[in-house]
């Protein structure tokens, strides 16, 4: 081609880029420019979690109940093995064990599930994030959105049982509010923690249904902590009870469950609840926005 | 501004010396199940093709500089790392070294990833859209002519119904409808071309010209040269993660044609 010399000529690419105002392509933007775009992506993160959640049992014939239904059949057969074979309510009339049960093996199954989606958030979706742009939190953010409104469907199943089980409303279940927002910030910290991890090391996927079982048998979702340990170790017990799973478990029954007083809690709950929720929230935030540029990668 | 001194040749994309590593996990390695496996674990080999993963060098140095209004395709056999290329220079795939450098975003024409089939047509319109970032106002906008442009709902009111039910060619117009749907400053296609029966091909033919008008570059791929020779000015020419050469599009098909040997 007969191209006049230009001044361009003799440039290194990276001062042709800088003269042309070119950006470096796939770079990691700064924090608040990440934090702008996330907020741009809003909408996208919203209609992905409620699509994710309407395509799971799009293919059954019974269809969205099986939204209600999963959660009630889990909260049975945990009753049945639980409370009728294992009697595991010591400390506990029936009336408060069975909400105390199906409370926690619902909040602390929206940990679990949220956590589980976050290990595959990126891994298991290299096609989009291999084919299109959008600030990567996106996916696990919006896989822990998805497990939230999950809990909500589970939340009709909860609280019809807890009122076939003679509480009924009362202004402690407004407290159930902010206990779930607190613990959905902490998983969805949690989510991008394992979202990162699970990025790099995709095995974690098989891995973590153990380490999420033994923590659900740590954490009293089907026992009373302070009443089968107390005796036996009083520092183990304190260590499990403040735990971030127990301490939203307990929360959310102190909020709901007319026999489960303030007795049965920790001092300083609330305050442990928040400050879980912030500091896994915003470390699990910034340790996955430090990874953006390398999601993708083989 | 600089764009008068220079004959308007403005740089859009530069790729300085891009390499492009993929690490390929093959689950067991080499041979073997999981005693191979175990074993390899407890020998404790450090190198990670040991764990069985494998490296796959698939751009190996490719520099070149595209400029404004340019329309450049990619050519080369098949794993000559064309799509990588293109996905490095959206900023998708990461370089293992060397950089690239664009004037804002670059997009690849596609979203089959975010679409669901379990989802009706129309909900996947939505999720298309706003994946590509387009806003929930623009795609109010613009719903009926994705639709229209699609062709779906010729044969009656297919949009209501979930896109598992489409044939394959249905599905993949409708992709294609969504991913056309949204303006691009750099544009890259791949091989979306070949989609659909012929009324369709020839629509969207027409689509992605208008599409090359609004956006300030675009990279095509394709292994059809017909297409190439219709719609680029400049070609490169990528053998082995190499690039073979760069040039006016008849000058680079011709040697390329020569060494296929067609």
């Amino acid at each position: 081609m007969s191209v006049p010399p230009s001044p361009d000529e003799g440039l290194t690419p990276a001062q042709l880029a800088a003269k042309y105002n070119l950006s470096v392509s796939g770079a990691r933007p700064g924090f608040g420019e990440y934090v702008r775009q996330l907020w741009g992506r809003r909408h996208f993160i919203m209609a992905f979690s409620s699509a994710k959640l309407a395509a799971q049992y799009s293919q059954a014939k019974l269809g969205q109940l099986w939204q209600v239904a999963t959660p009630l059949l889990n909260a049975l057969v945990y009753f049945l093995i639980f409370g009728l074979i294992l009697k595991a309510g010591r400390g506990m009339s029936t009336d408060v064990y069975i909400p105390f049960l199906v409370t926690g093996i619902f909040v602390f199954t929206f940990t679990q599930s949220s956590v589980m989606a976050g290990v595959r958030a990126i891994s298991g979706n290299l096609g989009l994030v291999r084919a299109l742009h959008f600030p990567r939190a996106s996916l696990p953010i919006s896989f822990s959105l998805q497990q939230l409104q999950q809990l909500l469907y589970s939340m009709i199943v909860l609280l019809v049982i807890i009122m076939a089980f003679g509480n009924f409303p009362t202004w402690s279940w407004l407290l159930v509010l902010p206990a779930l927002v607190l613990q959905f910030m902490f998983n969805t910290g949690l989510a991008m923690i394992m979202a990162r991890m699970g990025a790099k090391t995709p095995d974690l996927a098989q891995l973590m249904p153990f380490v999420m079982r033994t923590w659900m048998y740590a954490s009293g979702v089907m026992f009373s902590i302070p009443e089968m340990l107390d005796k036996h170790s009083p520092l183990v017990a304190d260590i499990l009870q403040w735990n971030p799973a127990a301490v939203y478990m307990d929360l959310i029954r102190f909020a709901l469950i007319d026999g489960y007083g303030a007795d049965k809690l920790p001092p300083h709950v609330w305050l442990a609840a928040l400050l879980w929720a912030v500091v896994v929230g915003v470390l699990g935030f910034v340790y996955f926005w430090k990874a953006e540029e390398r999601y993708g990668r083989g | 501004m600089a764009e008068d001194k220079n004959q308007g040749r403005v740089p859009t994309v530069i790729a300085d010396d891009v390499h492009i590593v993929y690490r390929v996990h093959t689950g067991g390695g080499g041979k073997g199940g999981a005693t191979a496996a175990l074993n390899r674990i407890l020998r404790g080999k450090k190198a990670e093709e040991g764990r069985g993963v494998r490296k796959v060098h698939a751009v190996r140095g490719v520099s070149f500089t595209a400029y404004r209004g340019e329309a450049i395709g990619l050519i080369g056999s098949n794993g000559s790392g064309k799509s990588t290329l293109l996905r490095a220079i959206a900023g998708l795939l990461p370089a293992e070294s060397g950089k690239v450098y664009t004037d804002g975003q670059p997009s690849l024409l596609g979203v089959n990833a975010a679409l669901m089939n379990d989802l009706t047509g129309e909900r996947n319109v939505i999720l298309g859209g706003l994946a590509m970032g387009m806003s929930r106002e623009q795609i109010r906008e613009r719903y009926q002519g994705i639709v229209d442009f699609s062709g779906i709902n010729e044969k009656g009111d297919f949009i209501t119904l979930p896109m598992r039910t489409y044939s394959s060619g249905m599905a993949a117009r409708l992709r294609f409808s969504i991913a056309a749907a949204k303006d691009h400053d750099v544009l890259m296609i791949d091989e979306a071309l070949a989609t659909g029966d012929r009324k369709f091909q020839i629509r969207s033919e027409e689509r992605i010209r208008e599409l090359r008008k609004e956006a300030g570059t675009v990279f095509l791929v394709s292994h059809s040269n017909k297409s190439i020779r219709d719609t680029c000015d400049r070609v490169l020419w990528l053998e082995k993660g190499e690039l073979l050469m760069d040039g006016p599009t008849e000058e680079v098909v011709k040697a390329y044609e020569k060494e296929t040997g067609k």
